[in-house]
């Protein structure tokens, strides 16, 4: 420790604490770590101080809801339902509802919560990709965020048919439909998770532990491994001046860190709290006790799972028979479990997929733009439309009563844009992607366009440009190419057989459709001669006329 | 050569081949060496009145914070909990929760707002240097660690006492049995109660919710009942479940018999009332929109639309199998009975289903 602490008396407080647990070395390894600053890196943060609002409130609800599916007659003090047979469960909802004061409010953040945390974590993880903040040494992290995922959204889900109100016994209802559907398993999957045939008296209870202990158990742990890790492997941040690779530049933990997340987790906090009371979200007062024999029109699960029901609305009518024996049926196993599964496992095969095709092992902490890695952009927006379609498809009844089309049309729509609309999202980002580059180019060749144009003396007319400014340049300088992987010989000079020909042959098509396009990166000499120029043609610019002699100079900015 | 890159510096045209192609992470260097990272002064920096404007703005915050508390702990004991109010763009309300929600969130709200109020304005706004550590430990740390694993390994002697080893493993591979095995209660086995319904012969139909007898001519042409067959509370008395409700659940439907285009067996309906499975052949959901000019069924869920008037066919959506159809006719009094039960199960797919 430095004199100046030295020379200051330790409180007796801290002495008593740390000489029993020894922090002192880890504070002041720790107090001063600095984050890097941008609004994109409050997505996750977002998240986190969601799920920490969803234990909080979700507490609460314990202490009121009755995890069973026992009839009763309700008898609280909401009249229109008063007298009428319902499970324990909905009843107890009721009750938080209209009963326990404030319960209403609790129930509502409790929701709205629940939306924010899996939207954060979808926008954060967007964020993630179109950065290239998965790269090495992030992968892991990455996998966790996969998991984190997939956990919010089960964690959603079982919250979501707690109240056993009509809508959320609906979605349990496909749920059972789906898991009957899986081929010899099925029925066995089926009894085993609802205790017997659907309904059965089984699933709420199960539901309610799986909601309240195992999954929120399980990412409290996974957060914790994501959050040691950022931790370790301190924050990634964009390209700017000063920032490299090997540094960090932002602010220290305390204060200003602490003060800005601190803050923001009460910003977080209160805004879903004024939703709360504001907003009402899934009023399930107005939908009726679930009964197995009727519905709403109009049901719409939680946003999260409509991807889901897009799919399965999508789908074509595909079954087959078996020797007349079994029943196999594509039309619920493709949309609702093939498609899910294959979107999880190829983003998190991802980061390894494209570090195989670029041969880049490097470590990366500085960010991309997302316009210098075209092809991953392109995947991302591609990917992204396919999800979106999905969605907007699983909201095809309330497109076409909104907006009084046929929900036939719709859906046979969506079956064919959901296979060539991303192609073309596909084509259209890598040429957007390029022409970005083209500008950035442009401006460390030219320097920046001022829209000040210079008549010469002999007539003709010039458009002034200035150099970048420094904070500018380090960003129009962060970009960088892959070499292309080259064809591998099958068989070499003395006749024998490169190993995994096909593979090798593969990575190198691979890596030139990855590459493909890419603009050459300009040398120091060229970026030099370039904002000199520009430098050059500012200073005539200042004299407000051209002498003759330097016209020249002039002229050739318009290169 | 590449270290020290300034771009006011004039292009000297003998350094010209010597220039490399400068990767992303030299790129980035570059700057730095040069000018580092800008700082400017912030009003509250340099004016203390400033200063002292931002630190009352940050101090009111918080007190607003705590006011916004008190009403809570007031208006939670003096409100009346059933107590209604009307507001503009939410229409009617509870007042205690309108106003219990909106003075916790804004209670909540301002912390935060002060707090970043106060980071920005007042603490120090110097962006801070740090180096990063190579997170991969250096090459004799990873041999030290591995020689520590080894050694370990070896005084253990896992290694060479292989009757230790593999009577360990088989014993940790065999002790999450129990847990496993545990499991096997949490459902019966299927006896194929998915094949099977309540409906049998001479069931009456009865109407889902008051469970009365139906007549033919209860029900006018073009209109849909949901019914149950008559002994559906005593099934759901004796097994208290809602099992038997899902899987029972009809839909009566009359149309003019020159209507009917086809059916699953000969004159299954009677004088046009015809009766199928209410459940969904897709996933399950009880299907509830009928559109009476063209016979078509649509389950709200996925939207497949099944045609009433040609077998419960389906036509659209999802759904590849038609909805089974319930044979019915009318006994000595005139009312509604199942001829016999459902001849092929109800409901979304299984596996075992088969045709």
């Amino acid at each position: 420790m430095s004199n100046t602490t030295t020379s200051k008396k330790t409180p007796a407080a801290y002495n008593y604490v740390d000489s029993r647990v020894g922090f002192s070395a880890a504070l002041k390894r720790n107090l001063r770590k600095v984050f890097p600053d941008h609004w994109s890196f409050m997505l996750g943060e977002i998240a986190l101080y969601s799920f920490i609002i969803l234990l909080l409130t979700g507490t609460f609800l314990t202490l009121w809801y009755k995890p069973s599916m026992t009839e009763v007659i309700y008898n609280g003090s909401y009249i229109p339902l008063k007298g009428i047979p319902m499970s324990e469960a909905y009843s107890s909802t009721l009750e938080i509802s209209f009963d326990v004061r404030g319960g209403m409010l609790l129930r509502q953040i409790h929701h709205w919560a629940a939306l924010f945390f899996i939207a954060a974590m979808v926008v954060h993880l967007l964020r993630v990709f179109f950065t290239g903040a998965y790269r090495k040494p992030r992968e892991f992290n990455w996998l966790l965020g996969i998991a984190l995922l997939t956990l919010g959204l089960l964690a959603g889900f079982s919250g979501y048919s707690l109240p056993d109100d009509l809508l959320s016994g609906i979605g349990l209802k496909i749920a059972s439909g789906i898991i009957q559907a899986i081929p010899v398993i099925g029925t066995w999957a089926l009894y085993f998770l609802f205790g017997g045939e659907f309904p059965g008296t089984e699933i709420i209870p199960r539901l309610y532990s799986i909601h309240i202990l195992l999954i929120p158990g399980a990412i409290l742990a996974l957060v914790t491994a994501h959050l040691l890790l950022v931790w370790t492997q301190k924050h990634t941040q964009y390209p700017g001046p000063g920032r490299t690779e090997k540094n960090v530049v932002g602010y220290p933990l305390l204060p200003v860190y602490t003060a800005k997340a601190g803050g923001f987790f009460f910003i977080v906090f209160g805004v879903t709290t004024l939703l709360g009371a504001l907003v009402a979200i899934n009023p399930i007062w107005l939908y009726g006790p679930f009964t197995p024999d009727q519905v709403t029109a109009g049901s719409q699960p939680d946003w999260y799972i409509g991807f889901l029901e897009g799919s399965l609305r999508v789908m074509p009518a595909i079954e087959f028979n078996i020797f007349n024996t079994w029943t196999f049926s594509p039309n619920i196993l493709i949309p609702a479990l093939v498609l899910p599964g294959l979107m999880f496992v190829l983003m998190g095969a991802y980061p390894f997929i494209e570090s195989w095709i670029t041969g880049d092992k490097r470590e990366h902490n500085l960010l991309d733009r997302p316009r210098n890695a075209p092809t991953r952009t392109a995947l991302g927006t591609m990917s992204l439309t396919f999800y979106i379609l999905l969605w907007i498809g699983g909201g095809n009844d309330i497109i076409a009563t909104t907006f009084s089309l046929s929900i036939n049309s719709i859906t046979y729509f969506m079956r064919v844009a959901l296979i060539a609309l991303p192609p073309l999202v596909f084509i259209a980002t890598k040429r957007i992607c390029l022409g970005l580059q083209r500008k950035d180019l442009e401006m460390l060749l030219h320097g920046k366009e001022t829209g000040r144009i210079l008549r010469l003396p002999d007539g003709g007319f010039v458009e002034v440009h200035e150099p970048v400014s420094e904070a500018e340049l380090p960003k129009l300088l962060a970009r960088e190419t892959y070499p292309v992987w080259e064809l591998p010989q099958k068989v070499d000079a003395n006749g024998i057989k490169t190993p995994h020909y096909h593979r090798q042959m593969m990575k190198a098509k691979l890596s030139a459709w990855w590459t493909k396009g890419d603009l050459p990166i300009p040398t120091i000499k060229e970026i030099q001669s370039g904002q000199h120029h520009a430098h050059a043609a500012l200073e005539q610019a200042h004299e407000f006329g051209v002498e003759p002699g330097k016209e020249e100079i002039v002229t050739s900015t318009n290169h | 050569m590449t270290e020290k890159f300034d771009i006011n510096n004039t292009f000297d045209p003998d350094k010209e081949n010597q220039a490399p192609k400068i990767s992303k992470e030299v790129a980035t260097k570059l700057p730095t060496a040069a000018k580092g990272v800008d700082h400017y002064l912030r009003r509250t920096d340099t004016d203390p009145k400033a200063a002292r404007r931002a630190e009352l703005q940050v101090a009111t915050l918080f007190g607003a914070s705590s006011f916004f508390t008190l009403v809570f702990l007031v208006s939670f004991v003096a409100i009346p909990r059933e107590k209604k109010i009307a507001v503009s763009l939410i229409g009617v309300t509870g007042a205690q929760n309108l106003v219990l929600g909106v003075s916790f969130g804004f209670a909540i709200l301002l912390i935060g707002i002060g707090a970043i109020h106060w980071a920005k304005k007042l603490m120090s706004d110097v962006e801070i240097v740090q180096e990063r550590k190579e997170i991969k430990p250096a090459d004799d740390v990873q041999q030290e660690a591995l020689a520590a694993f080894r050694v370990g390994a070896e005084e253990s002697g896992i290694g060479q006492r292989k009757l230790i080893r593999r009577s360990l493993l088989g014993a940790l591979a065999l002790f999450p049995l129990p847990f496993v095995v545990m499991l096997r209660d949490l459902g019966p086995a299927p006896k194929g109660e998915l094949r099977k319904t309540a409906w049998e012969e001479d069931l009456h139909i009865v109407t889902d919710i008051t469970y009365q007898k139906i007549r033919p001519e209860d029900i006018p042409v073009g209109n849909l009942i949901s019914a149950m067959p008559e002994n559906i509370m005593e099934i759901q008395e004796e097994e208290q479940n809602l099992n038997e409700r899902g899987k029972s659940a009809i839909l009566l439907v009359r149309m003019r018999p020159e209507e009917i285009k086809s059916q699953q067996g000969p004159d299954w309906d009677y004088q046009g009332i015809v009766a199928y499975s209410k459940i969904c052949t897709h996933v399950g959901c009880p299907i509830a929109l009928y559109e009476q000019r063209t016979h078509h069924l649509l389950c709200p869920c996925h939207q497949s639309t099944f045609d009433l008037a040609d077998s419960g066919q389906p036509i659209f959506g999802p759904a590849a199998r038609r909805l089974p159809q319930l044979a019915i006719t009318v006994d000595e009094e005139g009312y509604l009975i199942a001829r016999q039960g459902f001849q092929e199960p109800v409901g979304p797919s299984f596996w075992e289903r088969g045709a």
